[in-house]
């Protein structure tokens, strides 16, 4: 069973004279441990098609189905649900400014259940072993580079152990190696743990990572590019 | 255990709090010194509530007869002597002890300036205090226009405690007649009367001339081991004219302490600076919580769009106004314990700290920091996790 299923997914904001479409007709669907990049100029709609298959929104016209769960008509409960399933990865890091690196990415293993303190903790060290942060486990977001916080954000969103990661301009704040640096390890650490990843992003430098890319534009999906 | 591990988190609010300490610093200041004003308002109130009833608790008696005209220890009437007398016939009466109570002007022996002070007087024989130190040292006033003085009144009355005790001979007036110091008390001042002094019926008469003959101002009745003093008030009040009350020692106490609360503003005052005391800490903690969750409303929705549930972050907001309001306790408590004494040096009055009080202001800050807190928490409905792309 794919990762996510798109159906005529359409979305609108405003009311009446002033409603404005920003998805039309989207349909598609990634397979588990696919990495797609989803491209375009801004203001297509691609934040709000993100939102929309991170169950952040109420789907308003068409089907999506994430991880086997169908979210159009799924209430409050239900998309809070499926959002522990979903590791998201922000344009800027969104760190808890007064939590170190390893209480950070502890936030994202928390949300596993079943599992007692000590082994959370071990967990979150582990993924910051994995980014390449074990030497800065104490430090706070404000004593970090953007690269090294980017880092922990995406430790943080593995550490729940996610089936899907969505990442919204993941090195939109980062120069250009560190960015590449950032979404290959990204890339590989996904690959391993087969976790399928939607990556909206501008950046033409990491196209590559892909295996599929999907450009939009105007609120619709182009032809599907291999 | 095993479910204590697994619930065991981030201690999220904790670390939001104190990783800005000197805004905490600011808010706890803001907690204490309300806490601070609630321990005063509320001590002022209780202490002179207390202070009222000083006399009246070292009476050794079950039941007390007052005249029902008599409004507070300062407008005590009369009621015939007689009454008291009657109360004899009941079997489980033991004995009565008559007390004559009236507010004096005592004459400052240094500044010649009259005062008022309140006298009581009874027969140096039978005296009728809890405390036998007292008791002994009534044998003094047999002599006539001899008095004893109460150390805890104020120095307005003179230095009189210390004259005593460098040996001097103290002598005064009341309403024109010579009195003389033979012994000092410790009884303490309250709402109505300054200081006190203890003398004998004799005296006492001598001194307030005006008195009706054969009445007294409190009859005090001593029951047998045994008796109900309930009951015993409910039969006399049967057998008596009602030209007296018949109250238990606790009802005589109750009626003292009723007319400060209900007859003068006083206990109105204290409690409404009491409720200043809350409105302001709250006013403080409100804004310090919603700063807070305003300050962190993005990493609030990224909890969100994590997966977390709203309700878990209202817990970590609850959380932070405990937390405020235990670590603002503490020093309101401890401030608390300073002022009293300072308070207690500087009035005499029985200002203290306690249990029920600091029980009483720890739910106040309690209510008013969790009150706060989800006042607070409307401001984290606005945090819409979709926002944050």
């Amino acid at each position: 069973m794919a990762a996510v299923i798109v159906e005529n997914l359409c979305h609108a904001f405003g009311q009446g004279e002033m409603r404005r479409q920003v998805l039309q007709n989207i349909s598609f669907s990634i397979e588990p441990g696919e990495v797609v990049l989803l491209t375009g100029p801004s203001g297509c709609g691609k934040t709000t098609l993100l939102t929309l298959i991170g169950a952040l929104r109420t789907v308003q016209g068409g089907r999506v189905n994430v991880l086997g769960q169908p979210l159009d008509g799924a209430g409050r409960r239900c998309r809070q649900q499926v959002r522990r399933q979903i590791g998201m990865i922000f344009q800027g890091h969104n760190l808890l400014r007064c939590l170190s690196a390893e209480q950070n990415v502890q936030m994202g293993a928390d949300l596993l259940p079943g599992l007692s303190y000590r082994a959370r903790r071990d967990e979150a060290r582990q993924w910051l072993r994995a980014v390449g942060l074990e030497d800065q486990m104490a430090k706070l977001p404000q004593d970090l580079s953007g690269g090294q916080k980017q880092r922990v954000a995406i430790a943080r969103a593995l550490a729940a152990h996610p089936r899907l990661l969505l990442a919204d301009e993941p090195t939109a704040a980062l120069d250009s190696r560190t960015g590449r640096e950032v979404v290959e390890l990204l890339q590989r650490l996904a690959r391993e743990q087969s976790c399928a990843v939607l990556m909206v992003t501008h950046d033409p430098r990491i196209v590559d990572v892909a295996d599929r890319l999907l450009q939009m534009e105007d609120g619709c999906l182009l032809n599907a590019v291999q | 255990m095993k479910g204590f591990w697994q619930g065991r988190r981030i201690p999220l609010s904790w670390l939001l709090l104190t990783r800005q300490p000197v805004r905490l610093l600011v808010a706890l200041a803001g907690i204490s010194f309300a806490g601070i004003l609630m321990f005063m308002q509320l001590g002022f109130r209780d202490g002179l509530f207390d202070a009222s009833v000083t006399v009246h608790r070292l009476f050794d008696a079950d039941i007390v007869l007052i005249s029902p005209r008599s409004a507070s220890s300062v407008r005590m009437a009369g009621f015939p002597r007689r009454r008291l007398v009657q109360t004899l016939a009941d079997p489980a009466v033991e004995g009565v002890t008559p007390v004559h109570w009236g507010l004096m002007l005592w004459r400052n022996p240094e500044t010649r300036r009259n005062r008022a002070i309140l006298a009581l007087g009874f027969n140096p024989d039978d005296p009728f205090f809890n405390d036998p130190s007292l008791d002994a040292k009534t044998g003094v006033l047999k002599q006539k226009g001899r008095i004893l003085f109460d150390q805890l009144s104020r120095p307005e009355f003179g230095p009189i405690a210390d004259w005593y005790r460098q040996g001097r001979v103290v002598e005064t007036e009341i309403a024109g007649n010579r009195v003389r110091v033979e012994g000092l008390v410790s009884l303490g001042t309250s709402f109505g009367a300054d200081g006190n002094l203890l003398t004998s019926t004799e005296t006492f008469l001598d001194l307030m001339p005006q008195k009706p003959t054969g009445a007294i101002e409190v009859g005090l009745v001593r029951l047998k081991p045994g008796a109900d003093a309930a009951q015993v008030v409910e039969r006399l009040k049967e057998r008596l004219p009602d030209d007296v009350s018949v109250l238990t020692k606790q009802g005589f106490i109750d009626f003292e302490q009723n007319y400060w609360k209900s007859s003068t503003s006083i206990g109105f005052i204290f409690t409404l600076g009491a409720a200043m005391g809350f409105v302001v800490g709250c006013v403080i903690v409100y804004q310090v919580l919603y700063t807070d969750v305003s300050d962190h409303l993005p990493e609030y929705a990224t909890l969100m769009a994590m997966g977390y549930r709203l309700s878990h972050l209202l817990g970590v907001v609850m959380r932070e106004g405990f937390y405020l309001a235990a670590l603002g306790y503490v020093p309101a408590y401890l401030a608390g314990q300073g002022l009293y004494l300072f308070v207690r040096d500087a009035t005499k009055l029985p200002v203290g700290m306690d249990l029920s009080r600091a029980l009483t202001v720890l739910t106040m800050i309690l209510v008013m920091c969790m009150l706060s807190a989800l006042l607070a928490m409307r401001r984290l409905i606005d945090a819409d996790p979709a926002e944050i792309f």
